[in-house]
């Protein structure tokens, strides 16, 4: 108790520094967003561009990571991937963080029919497998960014829903909430002042741990034609247009899953530090 | 225990329900007229013959009328016919079914083959180096996209090992066990690693949660070796719990063989899928997701139930 006390008085930043798991994920995860912001300065060659002497060029020289089937430059479409890939799973996340908390709040305070209805919602959407639901609605609805972005963000809803719902609920019997509710103040000046900044340490963990598996998703659904097009570069569509040259030249294959791999361990690493620091129940 | 079934199998009603409205809506999604879609553009009709088709597919009728339509034929087992074989769609699901259920069955053997053994001494040597580097191990495995590792198994594993990871050249299991086996080997471990790290964290936690509790502490203190407190008292109440992870990661496991499937070129349902999604042959799309989904909602059943056969708290709880 006097830990956690102690823990709370000093600033976000330098409890992250006594988190190192935490602190890693979120030097990771800044540098990828430095990367992308700042594509257009670092990128050696224009993403698009071809050049037809260079196919398949290994990394080394001019082209840093090797080119692909094009001529065109493997870090510069890295680069330019990462704005993709990174706003498309963002979007998506806040999407399913907007949806999915305001539902499970609603649910948890009101109760009743509105829990019902909501949470029988929810677990319909959770009776499909995620990634299976996503290709599903990209299937039908075209493969433009907001679709994407869409079919992410409702696959990823229910989870947030239901975060928040438990969590609305834990808080809802504490002394200070009826208290507030004795004192007059209505349900909006109780959800948004009382109960938000309560039940905001479990979004936290679930956005985090939600934005690596939607960077997940959105590359098995561009890697299997269905989510961003190319020749936009992403770095699903660039594994997937890699699988016919890789045996000839494995840069193309290796460095766009890496890139993948490395981000996506990134929100693990945030997720789960932050979980270690936000609830000491679950600490290992 | 038929009361806890009875009730579990009343709950299913609701979300079934609301899983086939979402099936129905979602091919009414699809921009177009349906009809205009199944003729293609190169049938030239009259206006007066597209409604007379469309009474006879029962395409003019109100929504609500032709939901009803629809779930009366699924209970015959009608899914539709494809736009582009003009077979009924429901054999040939099935048909591919067994592919794709052996994929994730293999998986899961092969994740608890790993998870088991590795998140138990991960929990038992709990603090050391060994401990560390299987926690940091367990993290990356969970960052992995699968259809990457499976491109590079495929990249690093054939010129040496040809016999398996052939493209291609599934065989059904019954025709040729070991030939099946050998080509269902890499998808299984490309799909069957992610897992394995998910159901390792899991084990960890579970089996360090419960050596905090008093009766393992007794279990020592009144003399019992160290191995029989944790087989005898440890290990058979923390292992009880992964169950339930198998039935949440059954989505992972189902949503997964559609694009490993699709990387190893083997014919089961999501391969079905993909090729009817680039045909745009929706019937087909319809039926697999809804098969698909029928699936993963029995999984969650069966898994259910077997907790609450394994752990009388739960039914009586």
């Amino acid at each position: 108790m006097t830990r956690s006390a102690a823990a709370r008085r000093t600033s976000t930043p330098a409890r992250l520094l006594r988190a190192p798991v935490a602190a890693a994920g979120a030097v990771i995860i800044g540098v990828y967003l430095l990367a992308a912001a700042s594509a257009p300065v670092l990128s050696p060659h224009d993403p698009l561009a071809m050049a037809s002497r260079s196919l398949l060029a290994p990394p080394g020289g001019p082209f840093p990571l090797g080119t692909d089937q094009f001529g065109r430059d493997l870090l510069s479409r890295l680069l330019y991937g990462a704005r993709v890939s990174l706003a498309v799973s963002f979007a998506s996340v806040v999407l399913a963080l907007a949806g999915g908390g305001a539902a499970g709040i609603a649910s948890g305070y009101y109760g009743g029919p509105i829990d019902g209805l909501l949470m029988r919602v929810m677990d319909v959407i959770f009776a499909f497998p995620a990634v299976l639901l996503a290709i599903a609605i990209m299937a039908v609805a075209g493969t433009a960014v907001w679709t994407v972005i869409v079919a992410i963000g409702v696959v990823y809803t229910p989870q947030f829903a239901r975060v928040s719902r438990a969590s609305v609920l834990a808080t809802r019997g504490l002394e200070y909430v009826e208290a507030a509710a004795a004192l007059g103040a209505g349900a909006r000046r109780i959800l948004l002042r009382h109960i938000l900044p309560n039940i905001s340490a479990p979004l936290i963990v679930q956005t985090s741990l939600s934005l690596s598996l939607a960077i997940l998703t959105e590359s098995a659904l561009s890697f299997l034609g269905l989510g961003t097009q190319p020749p936009t570069p992403s770095w699903g569509n660039m594994l997937a247009e890699s699988r016919r040259f890789m045996a000839m030249a494995p840069w193309t294959a290796v460095f766009p899953g890496a890139t993948i791999a490395t981000v996506v361990l990134g929100f693990n690493l945030l997720g789960d530090g932050l979980r270690d620091l936000l609830d000491p129940r679950l600490g290992s | 225990m038929t009361a806890f079934i009875a009730g579990r199998l009343l709950a299913l009603l609701p979300v079934l329900w609301g899983v086939s409205i979402l099936v129905f809506l979602l091919i009414h999604l699809i921009p177009g007229d349906a009809l205009q879609l199944f003729l293609g553009t190169q049938v030239a009709m009259t206006p007066a013959q597209m409604e007379e088709l469309r009474r006879l597919f029962g395409i003019n009728k109100a929504l609500p009328w032709q939901y009803a339509d629809w779930v009366g034929r699924l209970f015959h087992g009608d899914f539709g016919v494809s736009l582009r074989t003009s077979r009924p769609v429901l054999p040939d699901i099935l048909a591919r079914l067994p592919v794709s259920a052996e994929l994730a069955a293999l998986a899961l053997v092969i994740a608890l083959g790993i998870a088991l053994p590795v998140g138990i001494l991960s929990a038992l040597r709990r603090g050391t180096a060994a401990d560390a580097a299987i926690r940091l191990v367990g993290l990356v495995g969970l960052s992995v996209p699968n259809f990457w590792l499976a491109t590079l198994l495929l990249l690093l594993l054939p010129g040496r090992l040809l016999p398996i990871a052939s493209i291609g050249m599934y065989v059904r299991f019954f025709a040729n066990p070991i030939g099946n086996l050998a080509v269902m080997l890499l998808p299984a471990v490309s799909l069957g690693v992610v897992l394995a790290a998910v159901i390792m964290r899991y084990v960890r936690s579970a089996l360090l949660e419960v050596l905090a509790n008093e009766y393992v502490r007794t279990a020592r203190a009144k003399g019992l070796r160290e191995h029989r407190v944790i087989n005898r008292h440890a290990l058979r109440n923390a292992l009880i719990p992964v169950i339930t992870v198998v039935g949440f990661q059954a989505g992972y496991l189902l949503g997964g063989t559609v694009v490993i499937e699709e990387v190893f070129a083997l014919p089961g349902m999501g391969r079905l899928a993909l090729t009817a999604i680039s045909q745009r042959d929706y019937p087909v799309v319809q039926g697999v997701v809804l098969v698909i989904a029928l699936l993963f909602v029995l999984t969650n059943v069966v898994v259910d139930l077997l907790y609450a056969y394994v752990d009388p708290r739960v039914r009586f709880g």
